[in-house]
Formats: structure tokens, sequence, C-alpha cells
């Protein structure tokens, strides 16, 4: 792809600087769509409409409307904070979420970084949000975000063992960490995709939808921000296009969790017909879609059910997911062993 | 290694809080998550009710501003003070106007209720069920828009009688929410009551021995969620409650112990279901002609002396301590406030538990601060 780019352009920096670009030109919009849409899913299962006049059609530019209102908006810095880093953590989380996309194969001719060991890679970098949620917390001055941030620490760096667990499993059964090769391996009809491959595969990608739900902090594991509780957590101090930022990055970190789990058991970017509607462009396409759909069964989740408490998240993590996955991690390699 | 130095935090939950209900400010002492000590500030919505009463010129004028004290059962607050004065001037009420009365209070009931279980699941995080309910209370409010105007503060209950007649339609309206309300409650039991982390979250949190619940002069659906068998409109009948069939219903401690956050919230969802059954009966029994104001006295001078009447709203006994000194003004009013007894449980039952079964615990007592403050 970037030798492709460099024939174009008179720089070869530019080809790398539009190559390392193009998730962001996936990213933003899909942002924008994605609060849209969980407007509409929460309206539509509440009785109510959710926007419906900004932009005509179904309120589609609330989002926009609303982004440019968080641009135009005072920085607000509280007076006894730590400025530096109350400033910066916006953007270290943004940054920890977003470099993680540079190994993800959007096709079968794109993927940011052709890393042998992507999949390493993804896990090692999210962990940087924790530390950015820690800083946000910390810097804030304020009793909430401190209990919002230490919890969210503690649930994000537990989690992470079953998530790595669960990963492991298709690892073990693949045999690589490159994610490109791991779509390759997928390619044919919908039977060769790895949630086919095995019942315990399945039951790794139950574990692993389970646990990067509390990664990216979604109901019912959504402590660190529980509105009802924490009012905000460790963003109750931030406004404006910082507190964007925020909201920004755990979108974007949704849809991350989803795209891998779909590039590790639903096929990356192979379509499910095998050879029809197959190709580069098709498979943007299938990966988003794939990628959307299980953006959507969050927003489900979310406006369905209760949240747990802080205790009961950490009995869920610790008696039950991880036992689980360590079993079926054995399971994993005992089925590849025998068959 | 020197000894690592930890410390109590103290926070503020609220007034400006999602959680407290309004302005309620509740001073945690925290050990890292665990509460040390609760300690409930009220006193942000004081409005000098009783005061004001005294300066009224006429009794009926101080109905409006029961209304204003517990805001989310206005009708309750205004059957309260209503059978007060009466009892003190000795009228008689029309059967008619006891029926519109009882079904308006059981109404009133439900809409509360409604409201209660809605801002209760809010608080424990799930969404969803909040506007279902708020859905279900709007019917509810449709019939009270359609007979005397006002969705929020009725001015409807008069000393004597009511403000306006019902609409000729008002029989059936009523009847159609009898039928369409008790599969909604299905509905809720489905999406919140038995769901496994809204009975984790709320089981065996916030437990309300039956002792201390008497000891500390609870009421309404606090006591009963403790286990103990208790209400007005059945021991202390007014109105015409001691002719309708209706259980109370009380906490068994089905998913912990009796007492728990759990078995108060399922003390009110039952209610509601006992609050159709006496709407059934109310509604059928309901004479169709007659004049809602023909016992309204044209001026109220009560004799000297005193009354204290007492009913069951939504939250408990609400009692209402009237002083007369013969004048068309009340010497003296004073209300029992149910809110605020329940509240004054909140430091005893949610020492050691953790910050989230604060929240927890505050909603199930269902406080509405405009009637703590008054």
């Amino acid at each position: 792809m970037v030798e492709t780019l460099e024939q174009f352009l008179p720089h070869p920096l530019l080809a790398l600087f539009i190559h390392a670009a193009l998730p962001m030109v996936i990213v933003f919009p899909y942002v924008l769509f994605a609060v849209w849409l969980e407007r509409k899913v929460s309206a539509h299962m509440q009785d109510r409409l959710g926007p419906m006049r900004t932009g005509g059609w179904h309120g589609w530019s609330q989002t926009i409307a609303d982004m440019i209102k968080m641009i135009q908006k005072e920085d607000i810095v509280p007076s006894r904070s730590d400025k530096f880093l109350f400033k910066f953590a916006p953007f270290l989380a943004f940054m920890g979420s977003y470099a993680a996309f540079a190994v993800i194969p959007f096709s079968s001719e794109y993927i940011g970084a052709h890393l042998d060991v992507g999949a390493f890679y993804i896990l090692a970098v999210t962990s940087i949000v924790t530390l950015s949620i820690l800083m946000a917390g910390w810097a804030s001055n304020n009793k909430w975000s401190l209990l919002g941030a230490m919890r969210t620490s503690a649930q994000i760096v537990s989690y992470e063992i079953p998530t790595v667990v669960a990963v492991l499993s298709v690892i073990v059964a693949t045999g690589t960490l490159n994610l490109m090769t791991i779509s390759e391996m997928q390619s044919g009809t919908i039977f060769n995709w790895l949630i086919f491959h095995s019942p315990f595969l399945f039951i790794a990608f139950v574990l692993y939808f389970i646990s990067s739900l509390a990664e990216v902090n979604r109901t019912p594991f959504d402590l660190p921000e529980s509105e009802s509780e924490l009012v905000g957590g460790f963003h109750t101090e931030y406004s404006g296009m910082r507190w964007g930022m925020f909201m920004l990055t755990e979108y974007a970190d949704m849809f991350l969790v989803s795209l891998l789990g779909s590039v590790l058991f639903f096929g990356g970017w192979n379509s499910p017909f095998g050879d029809f509607m197959s190709g580069p462009i098709w498979g943007v396409f299938w990966m988003i879609s794939k990628g959307m759909f299980f953006i959507f069964v969050m927003m489900w989740l979310r406006w369905t059910l209760p949240r747990l408490r802080v205790d009961q998240l950490m009995d869920v993590c610790w008696k039950y997911l991880i036992p689980f996955a360590f079993v079926n991690l054995v399971l994993v390699a005992l089925w590849e062993m025998i068959f | 290694m020197p000894e690592l130095r930890t410390e109590e935090m103290v926070i503020n939950m609220g007034p400006q809080h999602p959680s407290t209900h309004g302005v309620l400010r509740v001073e945690l002492v925290l050990d890292g998550e665990i509460v040390v000590d609760a300690i409930p500030h009220i006193g942000y919505l004081h409005r000098c009710f009783e005061k004001h009463s005294e300066s009224m010129n006429d009794y009926q004028q101080v109905i409006p501003y029961v209304d204003r004290m517990d805001y989310v059962a206005a009708i309750s607050n205004e059957l309260g003070f209503a059978i007060a004065m009466e009892r003190m001037l000795g009228i008689e009420v029309s059967e008619r106007v006891e029926c519109i009365r009882v079904i308006f209070a059981e109404l009133q009931r439900i809409a509360s209720h409604l409201v209660a279980i809605g801002t209760y699941g809010l608080d424990i995080g799930a969404f969803t069920p909040f506007l279902h309910c708020f859905r279900d209370r709007e019917r509810i409010l449709d019939i009270f828009e359609s007979t005397c105007g006002a969705r929020l503060l009725y001015n409807y209950i008069w000393v004597g009688g009511l403000s306006h007649d019902v609409p000729t339609d008002f029989k059936d309206k009523v009847r159609d929410f009898v039928q369409y309300f008790p599969p909604k409650i299905k509905e809720y039991n489905d999406l919140l009551t038995y769901n496994k982390i809204f009975i984790d979250r709320t089981a065996d949190v916030g437990v309300l021995p039956a002792d201390v619940a008497l000891n500390y002069a609870s009421s309404g659906p606090i006591l009963r969620g403790s286990g103990v068998n208790w209400d007005l409109r059945r021991d202390d009948p007014y109105s015409i409650y001691d002719q309708f069939e209706f259980d109370v219903v009380v906490g068994k401690g089905e998913m912990g112990t009796v007492g728990d956050c759990w078995d108060r919230y399922i003390v009110r969802v039952r209610e509601m279901e006992q609050s159709i059954r006496i709407i059934a009966q109310a509604v059928e029994r309901m004479p169709d002609e007659g004049d809602v104001k023909a016992a309204v006295p044209k001026r109220i001078r009560p004799p000297e002396g005193e009354i204290y009447a007492r009913t069951e709203t939504p939250r408990g006994e609400l009692g209402y301590y009237i002083i007369s000194d013969g004048s068309m003004s009340p010497y003296r009013v004073k209300a029992r406030s149910p809110c605020f007894v329940n509240l004054s449980v909140l430091p005893a039952i949610s020492r050691g538990s953790m910050v989230s079964d604060v929240v927890a615990i505050v909603g199930s007592i269902d406080i509405v601060l405009g009637e703590i403050d008054r």
C-alpha cells in the first residue's frame, strides 16, 4: 500500500503520513456515527425518538453539531489541578487507542503496519489508556474523579488477563500473532471462521467479548464512569473538547475491540459467502459491518443491564473469567493436538 | 520499611448529585470504598411551609402549600390535610367524593411508586426501566389532567369535597388503565426486578431489621420491607378504605435477608398491584351522580382545639397536627413527614457498605426532599 502511494506522491514521507492517517478517516466518521447510533438505539429501546431535527433525516447531523459546540466551549482547567497532566491526559488516551489501529487489517490490501506480533502489540498499546485515566483522575484534584480513576485502573488491569488468555486461545489455534495472517487463514466460506473452528474457540469468543466490555468500560462494567454514583468518574472536571477526546477514545476503543474480535473469530475482512462480494473494497465493508454489529450488541447491553458493584466486578473477573479462560486455553490446545 | 500512613477520606455526596434524589447532602467518611459513616445533611429546600400556613386567611389556602411538600404524590398530601380538617370540623363527605378520593390517592400511589422504582433502576445503572415507568406514569397524569387541569400539583382535594367534578368519561379512562397496567408490571419484573445483576446489587444490601425499623419509627414501604405488617389503610382506616379488599405487602427476604434493598423495592412493585385492585373496586362502587362540592364549607372557622390525623402516603405515615385558636387562620400546622423519619435510618444501615451501596440504599428509602425540608 505504501509503495503504491509513493508512486503518486512527490515525497515518500508524505506517502507514509497519508498511510498512517488512513485509519483516522475511518475512525472519526465512525465515532460521529456511533454516537448518533447510540442515541437512536437507546431512544428506540426506551420508547422515545431520539434526535429528530438536526440536519433533517432523523437528526443525522446531531453529533456534528455537538462536536462544533464542544470545540467552541471554554477550556476549563481547575485552579488547584496538576495542569500539565490534566491537559495531556485526554490526548494520551486517544493516542493509546489510535496507535492500536495500526495493526488492524481493514482489508486484504490495507494494514497500517505489517507487524508479526500484531495481537501482542494491540494488547500492550491499549494499556496506555489506563495510564491516561489515572493521570486524569489524579490531576483533576477531585475525590470523585480519583475514586473513578482507581476503579478504572483496577478494572482494566484485572480484565486484561482474561482478554489476553482468550486471544491466546486463537493464537494457539492459528500459530501466529500476525493479524493479517490470521485473517487470511479464515478465507473461504463462513465455516472457515475461527469461531466455528472448535467449540472451545466459541467459548473463547464469549470470554473475550465479556472481558472486552470491561476493558472499554461499557455496561455492565461501566463503573469508572457510573454517572449515578461517581458523576462521570475520572472525567468529571473535564469540559469542552478535552472531554470530547475522552468520549472519542471510549468509542474508538469500542470499535477497536469489536474489530479485533471480528479479526480473531469472525474472519476479519473475509466475506461470509466465499468469493461472492469479496475483494479489497468489499473487505473494508465486511470488516466495518462486523465491527458495527458488535458495537450494536454493546449498545443493546448498555441500555438493558444495570451496573455491577466494584467488588462484584472483581469477583466476576478473578473467580469466574480467569479460571474459565485458562481451562479453556488448555482445552483449545488439546483440541489442536488431537485433530 | 516505615508504616504506610492511611487516613479516612471525607467526601460530600450532594447536594448536587444525581442519586440523592434532590438536594440531600450525605457526608461520607470513607476508608477506600468502604463507608465508615454517612451523615445526611438536610435543609437545602426549606420553604417554611409550616410557618406559611399560619398566615393563611383560610384553611382552604393551605392546600396548595401541602401539594408542594411531597411533589411526587401531591394528592396524598391533600387527602391527609383534608381528612384532618374534616375531622376537626365534623364534616361528612358523600360516597361519591370518597370514591373519587380513593381512586385518585391510589392512582397517585402507583404514579409515585413508578417514579420510585424507575429512579431506583437509574441509581443501579439501568436506564431503560426509568423511561418505561415514566411512559406509564404519563397515563395516570393524563387522567389527573383531564380532571383538574394540573399534572403535578393539583389543589384538587378540598376540605369537604373536591375542586372539580370528574369528566364524564372518567370511569372509562380508569377502567382502561386498570386493564392496561398489570401486564406492564410483568414487564418491569422481567426487565429489572429479577435481573441477576439487579438482585446482586440490592439483595443483602442495607439490611434494616424489623426492631431497628420500629425504633426509628419508619413507616410505609421501608417498614413493610422489613417484614412488619403495618399499613394505616388497614390498621387505622380513613376515608372508606375499610370497605375495600386488599392485601398488605411485606418483605419476605426472598432474595436475601428480610429488610434489604430488594425487599423494599419489591414491596413497592407489589403495592402497585394492590392499588390496582382497590381502584377496580372503587370505580365500580362510585355513584354516577352527586355534587362533589356539596359539603365544602363557605367559611372555615373551626372551634378552638387540636387534631392529629394520619394517612398512608406512598412513602409512609403522613400526619398533620393542626391547632386552631378559633380564628380563620390555623394557629399551628405541623406535618409528620414520612421521608424525614425514614431518612434518619440511613446512617444506621449504610455503615460498612460501599459507596455504590449508599446510592442503592438512598434510592430504596425513596425520599422526596420537598417533604423532608418542607
